[in-house]
């Protein structure tokens, strides 16, 4: 079955003072339906661009340079404005990073949820109110007849998330993405935010592209990683191997950057200590040729002074790494 | 918190208001040089010091400022703003047939301001550097520093005598009839210069404001959010964008009314517009203290009456506001 959503060579770049700076460079994924692919990476790494640019929301001065985008077949790069209406909201849609802003303070839950199903079923509005309703309920909101009149300031960030995602699936997208949609709320809303989503695909077979710098979401929602260093993928492979098999130099930093907890350890352990990567991702319009990792990468060689960034290399089943030391590195 | 309540508590603040607003005024024109019982004698011809003496003790005017301010406060309270010494009748009589014409002037260009304004700003935040824009921002500019007098003086000679098509002066024509439909065109005919030069001045406050602000919403999250749900252009921006917009206008079309009243005094002095504005003009240059105190009063009322309202409109745009959340 071909895939939902396939991104090949995709490249966005920003018209800026000095011309054209890459954002992101070639980029590839492919999101099979049921499927969640994570992208992964620090703030400015080109994740949201990537995000705004499948759903062709990119801001002004942001621009898409070369590659494709198909979203179930049809490509999204040549679709008029009117194609494009169709398929937002519709076929895919996102959620945000901040619920609060993400919904218009002035209309009630109910409105903008209905909204979408009016637009795109044509059901009149006592009709959309009534799945609205439904729809509430589906995210577990409780007195969801009663919060369907509610205004986003009269709700918890938790629950504003759920009625993003309510939102987000009034259409039955084949493609949702999720762009950071826990970085706003508590640790404990986080957790259920991701249960309610997991749930929710098993339910509508939604293909999921959830950017995220949560490596614990990671391994408990997405099938594939694909991790992003200053606009370009370093590394992609199935979720579950990430942890264990991960090659890159800046896959490996992000790993022990997380916290683990561990019973029974004493504070002076040397794993007690949480690692960090040195240094800051190079700035837009300061990314050259060479690997953009090297700067702060503990590994580098002379190879990597020496040669531009490799491309990404298939290394075995669905695993690829852009790293010319990757083999001494991890064997 | 309940409706009501807020209104009556909004009411009980303005008739404190209110009652600073007469003893103010109150005291300040009497701070202010000119004696009327001068101006009455003048008008009649000029008149021997007994003659004087006894106007100002027919007007109360031989009595103590105390006295004078509690006598009127007292008279006021029973609904009576007194006599006019130059148009030789009852205020409240006076005042009462001059409101409505203000009232139409006023609220009339408050609409088209608003309206025109609004609409300006939202298409010009479209291409916030385009030509339109550009177009909008330096007729705003013009708009905005010509006196209003000027203007009016400016429109009065264009469609006065350079192209006839409009009356220039009242707000009626004599020969035509004082009832039905014929009437009420007849006086939107009269109505269509002194409204616009009033309304001139303030769609340049209004397009800034509305460009600014859509300019602001446009780049909000919600309405990336409508975009991505697939809404079209107009429900983005009709629905999502320009209500959000539409709360600082609202706010300063609040604000604004008062300065709609002094604009007012200028373009029916202009326009012969026979409104509040031409009686406080009247009324100052005769030193007819009674007169002038009830404009400045019934003046306060209605920007006070505006304030309320506005405060109303306010809740019914913003629900953050009807919540108490904000």
């Amino acid at each position: 079955m071909p895939p939902v959503l396939s991104v090949k060579d995709l490249s966005v770049s920003m018209n800026g003072t000095r011309g054209m700076v890459p954002v992101l460079e070639h980029l590839s994924f492919d999101v099979a339906q049921g499927k969640t692919m994570a992208l992964v990476g620090e703030s400015g790494c080109g994740k949201s661009m990537t995000a705004l640019a499948i759903m062709q929301l990119l801001p002004e001065d942001f621009h898409v340079t070369s590659g494709s985008i198909l979203l179930d077949g049809v490509e999204v790069l040549s679709a008029s404005p009117k194609e494009l209406r169709s398929l937002r909201g519709n076929k895919m849609s996102m959620i945000f990073q901040e619920p609060m802003t993400a919904l218009n303070p002035l209309y009630t839950v109910g409105d903008q949820i209905g909204e979408v199903l009016r637009q795109h079923r044509g059901l009149s509005r006592r009709d959309a109110h009534t799945q609205a309703i439904q729809f509430l309920k589906a995210v577990q909101i409780p007195a969801a007849d009663k919060r369907v009149d509610a205004y986003p300031h009269q709700l918890s960030g938790g629950m504003r998330q759920r009625v993003m995602i309510a939102m987000a699936l009034a259409c039955k997208p084949k493609l949702l993405i999720a762009d950071e949609p826990t970085t706003a709320l508590d640790v404990t809303v986080q957790a259920q935010i991701f249960d309610l989503l997991s749930e929710l695909q098993d339910d509508t077979d939604t293909a999921i592209v959830l950017i995220t710098h949560d490596l614990g979401a990671v391994a408990e929602l997405a099938d594939d990683v694909a991790v992003l260093y200053a606009g370009r993928c370093i590394e992609q492979r199935a979720a579950h191997e990430i942890i264990a098999r991960a090659r890159h130099p800046y896959t490996r930093g992000l790993m022990a950057c997380v916290p683990h907890l561990q019973l029974g350890r004493m504070s002076n352990h040397a794993s007690a200590e949480l690692d960090e990567i040195p240094g800051m991702v190079p700035p837009l319009g300061a990314r050259g040729p060479d690997c953009a990792f090297l700067p702060r990468c503990a590994f580098a060689g002379d190879i990597c002074r020496a040669q531009p960034q490799p491309p990404l290399e298939r290394i075995d089943a669905g695993a690829a790494v852009s790293c010319w030391r990757h083999q001494e590195i991890a064997p | 918190m309940n409706l009501a309540l807020h209104i009556l508590r909004q009411v009980a603040n303005a008739v404190g208001l209110l009652v600073a607003v007469l003893v103010l005024n109150f005291c300040l024109i009497h701070a202010a040089p000119g004696d009327p019982a001068l101006v009455i004698a003048g008008e009649m011809g000029g008149a021997s010091a007994d003659v004087i003496a006894a106007l100002r003790v027919k007007y109360g005017l031989d009595k103590s400022l105390i006295e004078q301010l509690f006598t009127y406060l007292g008279s006021v309270a029973t609904g009576d703003f007194g006599y006019s010494y130059y148009f030789n009748a009852p205020v409240t009589g006076l005042i009462a047939q001059r409101i409505p014409a203000t009232l139409y002037l006023v609220l009339s260009a408050l609409a088209i301001s608003v309206v025109i304004g609004t609409l300006l700003g939202v298409v010009s935040a479209r291409k916030p550097n385009g030509l339109f824009s550009q177009g909008v921002t330096v007729i705003s500019l013009a708009g905005y520093a010509a006196p209003v007098f000027w203007t009016g003086l400016m429109l009065l000679l264009l469609f006065g005598s350079v192209w006839p098509i409009l009356p220039v002066t009242g707000m009626t024509d004599v020969a035509r009839p004082k009832v039905g439909f014929a009437h009420v065109v007849d006086i939107l005919q009269h109505l269509v210069l002194p409204a616009t030069t009033l309304a001139l001045v303030f769609i340049a406050q209004y397009s800034r404001l509305a460009r600014v602000n859509m300019i602001d919403a446009l780049t909000a999250d919600y309405v990336r959010t409508a975009r991505a749900k697939g809404l079209p252009e107009f429900v983005v921006i009709g629905k999502h964008a320009l209500r959000n917009t539409l709360i600082p206008i609202v706010t300063v079309a609040g604000l604004q009314f008062g300065h709609l009243f002094a604009g007012a005094v200028l373009v029916e002095t202009v326009f012969s517009w026979p409104g509040m504005g031409r009686l406080v003009f009247e009324s100052i240059l005769r030193r007819d203290y009674p007169t002038l105190l009830a404009v400045l009063f019934f003046s306060a009322v209605l920007v006070m009456a505006a304030n309320i309202v506005t405060d109303l409109v306010y809740r019914l745009v913003d629900p953050r506001i009807r919540s108490g959340a904000r």
